[in-house]
């Protein structure tokens, strides 16, 4: 366009130059040179015109759809090859939650369908739907977030996931291997995600410093779902993070949740009798975690798009104590102690630590080493004779993975595990796993 | 005690004194900021010409860094869809946010080369508003100086004076300077070139290069080998007197054709920084058109 108008100015130029040479007397000079002054004067303001505003000014036709929100779909699934059934949770853990995320063969993950949009000035909406291969939606994410409260402050409600710990906050389809650390399935059912209220605020630093608070109702792991008014449990965290001249990057951070749980009941909770599969026992009481992680990202050049190598680890550790109530199921052959309740407190933790390089464009391979530790709880004189209490077994797992990412949009990934996290079922694990997203593809957290 | 955290607040911050706090997406951006605020803006530029604008990471540092500033100058057309959003959205500064007076996009300015008419992701990493590569071409500056300044005159007007004296200075400085360029860059009219990347529509459409071939199977995708022999055997048909790619883009690809084919590969610095000479955008235009006319001997 703009050579268009170059074009324009010249031959305007050369008509506006003196051509009284060949028509001295024409009666119609006067009206070619109007015209001519005419001709100069609009090129002139279509210059103008041109060099000062926006090009793309002109007004699209309106349609009932041209503020449709950014849709996204991310399609997963993946082949497992394991030698032990999935089900059985790392020793020690047994009270915990237990979703590998995995089975055995093909099976297709959650599909996440995710919608985000501006509502309006004020207020930015994300939803994030996970929909179960065997059927049935659920509501992964749904959250309005402040945009304008100014002074560094970020307030969201809804249910969303929590900003404790690193990889917490992020969305499966992100992950660098195909589950979760240990300590993330153990200690926070993979993902702690809660329905309540977030307010963080942002220093006016140039290092980054964040902290933040939530409270919610309490519905995720460990949390249990009370039917109470207030909140059922809260988070706290901070965050600091800078770069090491243009190559190196890095984030740590610590978080603290705090809880109540009551009447959480745990299944197949292997026994000092040895109850065959396991009896069920009920926890109320109090649960306090910790947490520490820290990533490390390096890229030659600050150049991400050749290769990088980023290590990130985090550690979180759980003390709890109340009442825990021993075999619920007075049904058949229980053994003695049954459905009698005693003090109950332990304090469990675990860590990971991972390596993940991009050794070129499209391929990346890493490395991850996990392990937890079950504790030694103290158990009320009542219910000693029947609740483990020290099982001496920690449980570990080396993991390699390598990716292959064709475009933005697409990873394939193979990975290998030595599973050790179930005393006596060490396991060689295989996956194959795709990751593709489709539609509008968000900017990724760091 | 408040006053106590107040000073450690400034002190950590350290730029109490510019008039401006300005967030530069890519360097090229940066130095003409530069050449219109001179010392009334305290810049900081988010990316290097080595780095891949196309694929930044959300840095802690790039948030913390959005979060004080008063201006964004970005190229936009979906440039830096991979990381600015969410860095302006966790800024939580509302005064850059898209379509405030704070955020600026280059690119809004000059006019669109390669608008696609389909938008389709089989077609590779394509760009709705068209190629954003704008600042390969020297006169894509003037317009976007133009309407930077304004910017700088509404965000602080009590400097009005100074910004317009910058703004005539720097405009007659560039076009003495486009002058010359075009005239050295004469030789280069109608020179067939292969590039490793869709980043060259605009320096082509201002000296005259005709692109015969891209080494980049789609936009934004690596090459396979097996690609690249296509390519080549291309070139057999219709030969290139170059290929070309830019400073951050990975060697070898170009390297391999440039062996086979019997043609230099040429770097052009894309950016302020990408090489050595390139310093400021004078001497990043100097030393491209030098590159350029150093490979067609």
């Amino acid at each position: 366009m703009s050579r268009n108008i170059y074009w324009c100015a010249a031959v305007a130029a050369l008509l506006g130059n003196p051509l009284n040479v060949f028509a001295a007397d024409d009666n119609g000079l006067q009206d070619i040179r109007d015209q001519i002054q005419q001709l100069q004067q609009s090129v002139a303001a279509q210059a103008q015109a041109v060099t000062q505003q926006p090009i793309r000014s002109s007004a699209g036709p309106s349609s009932e759809n041209s503020f449709n929100p950014a849709v996204s779909m991310i399609l997963s699934g993946t082949y497992g090859q394991l030698k032990q059934d999935p089900v059985v949770p790392a020793t020690g853990f047994a009270m915990n939650a237990n979703n590998t995320g995995y089975t055995r063969g093909f099976s297709l993950k959650e599909s996440e369908l995710s919608i985000a949009a501006n509502i309006d000035p004020q207020f930015r909406g994300v939803g994030t739907f996970s929909l179960d291969p065997a059927g049935g939606i659920s509501v992964e994410n749904g959250f309005v977030q402040t945009s304008a409260l100014g002074n560094g402050l970020n307030l969201k409600f809804g249910r969303f996931f929590s900003g404790l710990g690193y990889l917490n906050e992020q969305h499966s389809h992100v992950w660098d291997f195909v589950d979760q650390p240990l300590v993330y399935r153990a200690l926070w059912d993979n993902q702690y995600a809660d329905d309540g209220l977030q307010l963080k605020w942002l220093a006016p630093t140039d290092m980054f410093v964040e902290v933040g608070g939530e409270i919610g109702r309490g519905l995720g792991f460990p949390g249990t779902d009370q039917n109470k008014n207030g909140a059922g449990a809260g988070v706290l965290f901070a965050h600091i993070g800078d770069d090491i001249g243009i190559e190196q990057s890095w984030r740590a951070g610590a978080s603290l949740h705090q809880t109540r749980r009551v009447d959480a009941v745990s299944v197949a909770v292997p026994d000092l009798a040895g109850t065959v599969s396991g009896v069920s026992n009920s926890f109320t009481g109090d649960s306090q975690t910790a947490g520490l992680d820290f990533v490390w990202k390096y890229s030659h050049n600050g150049n991400i798009r050749e290769r990088y190598l980023k290590v990130q680890g985090e550690y979180f550790r759980r003390k709890e104590s109340g009442m825990l109530t021993y075999n619920l199921d007075t049904s058949v052959a229980p053994p003695p102690g049954t459905n009698i309740a005693g003090n109950y407190a332990n304090t469990q933790s675990g860590w990971y630590l991972q390596s993940v390089y991009q050794f070129m464009p499209t391929w990346r391979t890493g490395l991850r080493y996990d392990r937890l530790d079950p504790g030694t709880a103290s158990v009320g004189a009542s219910i000693a004779a029947n609740v483990i209490s020290d099982y001496s077994f920690n449980p570990s797992r080396l993991t390699w993975m390598a990716d292959y990412n064709p475009s933005e949009f697409t990873r394939i990934r193979l990975q290998l595990a030595h599973d050790n996290s179930r005393q006596g079922l060490a396991d060689n694990q295989l996956f194959v796993q795709y990751i593709m997203s489709l539609g509008a593809h968000g900017a990724h957290q760091y | 005690m408040k006053k106590i955290l107040y000073t450690f607040l400034l002190l950590l911050s350290g730029n109490v004194h510019a008039a401006l706090n300005i967030f530069a997406c890519e360097p090229e951006w940066a130095a003409l900021t530069q050449q219109l605020a001179g010392n009334q803006a305290s810049i900081y530029t988010a990316t290097g010409a080595l780095q891949d604008p196309h694929q930044v990471q959300a840095r802690p540092s790039l948030i913390a860094k959005a979060r004080n500033a008063q201006l964004v100058v970005c190229t936009g057309a979906e440039l830096e869809i991979g990381w600015m959003p969410l860095v302006l959205r966790e800024s939580v500064n509302s005064a850059i946010q898209p379509g405030s007076l704070g955020n600026f996009e280059a690119a809004k300015y000059v006019s669109m080369l390669e608008v696609p008419t389909r938008l389709d992701r089989a077609d590779g990493d394509v760009h709705a508003a068209g190629n954003p590569h704008i600042q390969t071409d020297a006169r894509n500056f003037l317009p976007v100086a133009e309407a930077l300044s304004k910017r700088l005159i509404q965000l602080d007007p009590a400097n009005t004076a100074f910004y317009q004296q910058q703004l005539a200075t720097f405009s007659q400085q560039w076009h003495t300077a486009i002058a010359k360029w075009e005239k050295q860059a004469a030789p280069l009219k109608g020179v067939s070139i292969v590039v490793q990347h869709k980043g060259f529509p605009y320096l082509n459409d201002w000296l005259g290069l005709k692109e015969v071939a891209e080494l980049e199977p789609k936009p934004g995708m690596e090459p396979s080998p097996a690609y690249l022999g296509s390519v080549l055997s291309d070139l057999q048909q219709h030969p290139a007197r170059m290929v070309i790619r830019a400073a951050y883009q990975n060697g070898r690809p170009s390297e391999w054709i440039a062996e086979r084919a019997h043609i230099p590969a040429v770097i052009v610095p894309f950016s302020v920084g990408g090489t050595p000479q390139a310093t400021d955008l004078f001497t990043m235009f100097d030393d491209t058109i030098q590159r350029l006319l150093a490979g067609l001997k």
